[in-house]
């Protein structure tokens, strides 16, 4: 008990169970396969987004370059398992390693920007990543993209089967959320989140700034290029305007909508964005005969709003109440405590 | 001792230092006071390693300290309250003193109990707030936080940047009496620039007058506070001759 009260501390046990809870009962309740695809991705881009949290909310540092660390997962696993036979699994380790180095390569310069000029040096890192991908066509396929990506097997079990790898991919997020809760908790989410308030209070404070904003890019980068290895597995098809700008965009706002200062925010803002998305494109396409990329104009609709009503994201709305109740229990036991001792004297 | 050694500092192209000489003896107060844009903080900053300085050294003790970066010098002893106290406000008051001891917070986790027990003793208005967010806090309390942050790591010198910043005179009467405490009680050397001359005046015992970069009147604390021009230009009073 005292090792899982060491993971999974003080009240964040029962959201955890609440989420792991929704996760094994939805399948019983989806029965449509179109939306269990749409479950299985919320998955895949919670990954993206807890990642991009820690980076955005608790250290402060911005990026929209993620689709890039996604792609170079994707890719990673995408030639190595039909170019070169490996195994998924290996190609998957070595997709992170090895965007956690360009990352972190990367991130020493970068890093040393603040706010828009990191915000464009990151969207710089993207439009080379796509321009690359495209460019070096012998090996990624160019504009046409890499067919025939084999589908993942784990223990035997094919994963092709899309209950199993919507179980899978939700293990898998739900490790990185634990990472990433832990990662918020200890020392090191403390010296991230004064590097937010003050770099230079921070710094002079003894702590070497750069080493951990690069740390934290580095790591949400490798949680990225995770999620793109399952994603190349999981469409066994991975092409360029897949992770153009657009697609750290949307990264990004699914953070901004669940709000970056909770990485639970990152999975409510992931979902709530899913969805939106299905519901704009079916909207759009039957009633307004609208198709192609509409929701691009309602996110940028989104995105104001959020900043002028809600710039805390929808997390902070949901756990306000909740806090609030907790207190008012607190009073009452108080009181009650309070009663008793009173009676005793 | 602190001894600054003909220290010059450039931004950019721009040189805001020039050749910079003085020193703070063990169990000083020493006040730098100037107007807008002389100057100060850009020396502090110097001081405490965010700049790196062009030409001249920095010795502490006997580290000369010039040319290390920032997390090296609080390391050496060297501890900076920044212009704008600079606290951490999404951190609670705890993790805000924690994180003055970052240096050592691994090694000598029974230390930093003892010095927080030792900082909360001297700020006892910080003791009730220990776990609301740094942000939260008066701007007198925040003041004493980032104080207090300052003196967690045990520093041979602490250099404050306008403490007394947007604060009531009551206000900046308890941060004097503080530095008070920490120059006799801790030992430690204090460096305090201040826009408040008069205030300044009357804790420190050794003060520096710099104007555009250049250190141009300097004495101990009565030879300042009598000083025609310091009177005229710092202390608001008008010389006869205007
Ligand atoms: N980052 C910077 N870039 C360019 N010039 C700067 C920079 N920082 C300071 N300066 C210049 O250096 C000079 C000294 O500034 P400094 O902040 O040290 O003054 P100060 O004495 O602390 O003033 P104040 O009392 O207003 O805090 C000013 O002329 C200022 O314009
Ligand atoms: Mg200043």
């Amino acid at each position: 008990m005292s090792k899982l009260e060491k993971v999974l501390y003080g009240n964040r046990l029962k959201p955890f169970l609440f989420l792991v809870g929704l996760i094994l009962m939805l399948p019983f309740v989806v029965k449509s396969s179109y939306i269990f695809t749409i479950l299985i991705l919320i998955g895949i881009y919670s990954i993206v987004t807890l990642g991009l949290c820690l980076l955005i909310g608790y250290a402060g540092q911005i990026s929209l370059g993620h689709a890039a660390f996604f792609g170079i997962g994707a890719y990673t696993s995408g030639v190595l398992t039909t170019s070169f036979q490996l195994s998924p699994w290996l190609a998957l380790v070595i997709g992170m390693v090895t965007t956690f180095f360009i990352a972190y390569l990367i991130g020493i310069p970068i890093l040393k920007l603040k706010g828009h000029f990191l915000a464009l040096a990151t969207l710089g890192i993207n439009i080379i990543f796509y321009i690359l991908i495209l460019g070096l066509n012998q090996l990624t396929g160019g504009a046409a993209g890499l067919i025939g990506i084999p589908s993942l097997s784990l223990f035997g079990l094919p994963l092709t089967d899309k209950l199993f790898f919507y179980f899978f991919v939700w293990t898998a997020a739900l490790l990185v959320l634990l990472l990433s809760l832990n990662i918020v908790r200890s020392h090191v989410g403390r010296v991230l989140r004064s590097i937010h308030d003050s770099e230079i209070a921070t710094e002079t404070l003894g702590v070497k700034v750069e080493n951990y904003k690069v740390a934290i890019f580095a790591l949400s980068a490798a949680f990225a290029s995770l999620a793109g290895s399952m994603y190349a597995h999981y469409i066994t098809f991975v092409a360029p305007p897949t992770f153009y700008i657009t697609k750290s965009i949307l990264f990004l706002i699914m953070v901004m909508v669940g709000g970056a200062g909770s990485v639970w925010g990152a999975i409510l803002g992931t979902t709530v964005i899913m969805f939106l998305n299905e519901i704009i494109r079916f909207v759009g396409h039957t009633y307004f005969g609208i198709s192609g990329e509409v929701e691009i104009v309602v996110y940028g609709l989104i995105i104001i709003l959020i900043m002028m009503f809600l710039p805390k994201g929808l997390m902070h709305v949901i756990s306000k109440p909740i806090q609030k109740l907790k207190q008012k229990k607190k009073v009452k036991i108080k009181s009650h405590k309070d009663m008793i001792s009173q009676k005793g004297v | 001792m602190l001894k600054v050694d003909g220290v010059s500092t450039h931004i950019g192209k721009i040189k805001i230092l020039h050749e910079i000489y003085f020193q703070v003896e063990k169990g000083q107060i020493v006040s730098i006071i100037g107007a807008n844009g002389a100057g100060k903080s850009t020396l502090l900053n110097t001081l405490a390693g965010l700049y790196r300085p062009t030409s001249g050294t920095i010795t502490l003790e006997n580290d000369v300290i010039s040319g290390y970066p920032a997390n090296k010098v609080v390391e050496k002893g060297l501890s900076l309250v920044p212009e704008g106290r600079q606290i951490f406000s999404n951190l609670t008051v705890k993790e805000n003193l924690l994180l003055g001891m970052f240096s050592k917070y691994y090694k000598e986790k029974k230390l930093a109990e003892e010095n927080l027990t030792k900082i909360l003793d001297m700020f006892p208005s910080l003791k009730k707030h220990l776990k609301n967010l740094g942000g939260n806090l008066s701007g007198g309390e925040q003041q004493m936080l980032a104080i207090g942050r300052g003196l967690m790591s045990n520093p041979k010198i602490i250099l404050l940047d306008e403490p007394s910043m947007g604060l009531a005179p009551k206000i900046v009467y308890e941060i004097l009496d503080t530095l008070m405490i920490i120059k006799e009680d801790l030992g430690t050397m204090v460096i305090l620039v201040e826009q408040n001359v008069k205030a300044a005046l009357k804790v420190c015992d050794q003060a520096y007058v710099i104007d555009q970069g250049r250190i141009i009147i300097n004495g101990t604390r009565d030879e300042i506070s009598s000083n025609p021009q310091v009177i005229s230009a710092y202390l608001g009073i008008k010389s006869a001759g205007a």
